[in-house]
């Protein structure tokens, strides 16, 4: 009985990541479906990203202060407080730009984006499109999906330059560590396949987060619920989802890239 | 009455629909034509599978057995399907308006799926069809500004502009008082009467099926129980056919007289 089960949901989550590898090939290949893509990819990169700049800006700050301080504070304990800038700048591009980025946007963009799928399935204009002949997946989801490519990239390199200005406020004007140190210290540290890393991180990050978001969003109605509930439902699956997406991704690129 | 027609081919052929919700057979063992240019109006009372009939037709629904037939072909067939798609429009029951577009934007849309002609061509046939439905200065609005006859007129826009030879309507008049009601069923008559759509017509409402049909279909727990002309529904002595059809018109009548005491504009 107990094998059963297993063996059920099991098949349920193949199923379900079955739909899911099929749905973002779909959004990708049908991109263009519906006409207007420019709009579409304009439309896509103003609410994935623009709207997006704020929240990214205000963490990045917060997150380069506080490492600011906590690298000063541990560094000092070792006499190392010169190597200041090469731990904020490194923590940052390596790991906590790309990590902490994609899930402010997933936050934001994200579950904006599985909310307004699920309503749209849910008043019937997803089987509207589909009786166009539109693919609705490449209609609805494919120039999102497309623009994250370029989105958070661009995010998280404004979240690790953001990022940095913050561990110098912290580290060199609040604390008393040496600006130039800092700088060059950041300057020799991050070399282009950091650069490299972080950016792969980050445009894997945007698929799966547009991948996920708008898959719970677009079958909201199999979610076991209906109507608003089905909605709420989808959105909370969607940044849940993506969450462990991002964390496990990120270990599986670091893994690989080290 | 739409006169039926009978030199053509049927359109569509229904063969032996089954669909079922859980262990709840909702359509079982479905058998009809539709014939070209004819309006046929699926009649029954709620939950007897209407809705999910069309929905079965067009393939928003997998069927669990039996088969459609567009112009003779399987439409299991997947270029079949998309050419049923190309040539035929859907009016939602609840209009299924594409909510971020504008009026203009939502009318423009099937032309643009379907890629014929140029913008300004398109943008003209828009115009034309909202002038139509007197939908012409609300071209810039979104739909939750509009009022509930001015959606459904939107939705029959939208369903229209691309000229479709074959028409779904769920339901087009639901959920409308008499005064709206009366105009959005008019203007589709008319519509088909001008441009000679074949209508497949989801209702409630014998007196709309009776006006417009050239025939009636009446589904009954999941079977077609009545299958011909309007004139011979209307004067059927079947016992369940007149139980239903008498029930029906004296709901009607005293919907009818609680809405007229306070009808809204249109």
């Amino acid at each position: 009985m107990f094998a059963e089960r297993v063996g059920h949901l099991a098949l349920q989550q193949l199923d379900a990541a079955g739909r899911w590898a099929l749905f973002g090939t779909r959004a990708i290949r049908h991109v263009g479906a519906g006409g207007a893509l420019g709009a579409r990819l304009a439309r896509a990169i103003f609410e994935l990203g623009v709207r997006c700049v704020p929240v990214i800006v205000i963490v990045s700050a917060f997150a380069g202060l506080v490492l600011g301080l906590q690298g000063h504070y541990v560094l000092s304990r070792f006499g190392a407080s010169g190597m200041l800038g090469t731990l904020v700048s490194l923590s940052l591009c390596r790991e906590l730009g790309p990590v902490l980025a994609a899930l402010m946007i997933a936050g934001q963009a994200g579950t904006a984006l599985a909310a307004e799928l699920g309503i749209q399935r849910s008043t019937e204009q997803i089987d509207a499109i589909e009786l166009l002949d539109i693919c609705p997946e490449g209609f609805l989801a494919g120039a999102r999906m497309l623009s994250s490519l370029f989105v958070f990239p661009a995010l998280t390199s404004l979240f690790v330059i953001v990022g940095i200005a913050g561990g110098w406020l912290s580290g060199c004007v609040l604390m008393p560590q040496d600006p130039d140190a800092y700088w060059a210290a950041v300057h020799f540290a991050i070399k282009s396949r950091d650069v490299f890393e972080c950016l792969l991180k980050a445009g894997v990050f945007g698929l799966l987060t547009t991948a996920l978001c708008a898959y719970q969003g677009f079958y909201a109605h199999r979610s076991g619920e209906v109507g608003a509930r089905a909605v709420g439902v989808a959105t909370v699956r969607g940044i849940v989802l993506s969450s462990i997406a991002i964390l496990v991704a990120d270990y599986l690129i670091t893994a690989l890239l080290l | 009455m739409t006169p039926l027609p009978s030199d053509k081919p049927p359109i569509l052929e229904v063969r032996h629909l089954r669909k079922s919700f859980a262990e709840r057979a909702v359509l079982a063992d479905v058998d009809f034509d539709v014939p070209t240019g004819a309006v046929v109006s699926i009649l029954g009372r709620s939950g007897t599978g209407k809705s999910v009939l069309l929905k079965c037709i067009i393939g928003l629904l997998e069927t669990d057995g039996g088969h459609v037939l567009y112009k003779g072909e399987s439409l299991k067939l997947p270029e079949v399907r998309s050419q049923l798609r190309q040539s035929s429009s859907y009016v939602f029951q609840q209009n299924a308006l594409f909510d971020s577009a504008t009026v203009f934007e939502n009318v423009l849309l099937p032309l643009r799926a379907r890629g014929k002609g140029t913008r300004k061509e398109w943008e003209v046939k828009v115009r034309k069809v909202l002038a139509r439905m007197e939908l012409e200065e609300s071209s810039g609005l979104y739909p939750a500004e509009l009022s509930g006859g001015m959606q459904k007129r939107l939705a029959v826009a939208r369903a229209l502009v691309t000229e479709p030879e074959l028409v779904f309507f769920d339901e087009p008049t639901a959920g409308l008082d008499p005064l709206r009601r009366n105009a959005v069923f008019s203007m589709v008559c008319e519509l088909q009467r001008e441009r000679g759509f074949t209508a497949i017509l989801v209702t409630h409402d014998v007196q709309e099926a009776l006006v417009v049909s050239s025939r009636i279909l009446w589904l009954d727990a999941g079977r077609v129980r009545f299958n011909g002309e309007a004139a011979s529904f209307e004067a059927s002595q079947e016992p369940e056919l007149r139980e239903f059809r008498d029930n029906i018109e004296a709901l009607r009548a005293t919907l009818e007289k609680s809405r007229s005491r306070h009808s809204p504009t249109l």
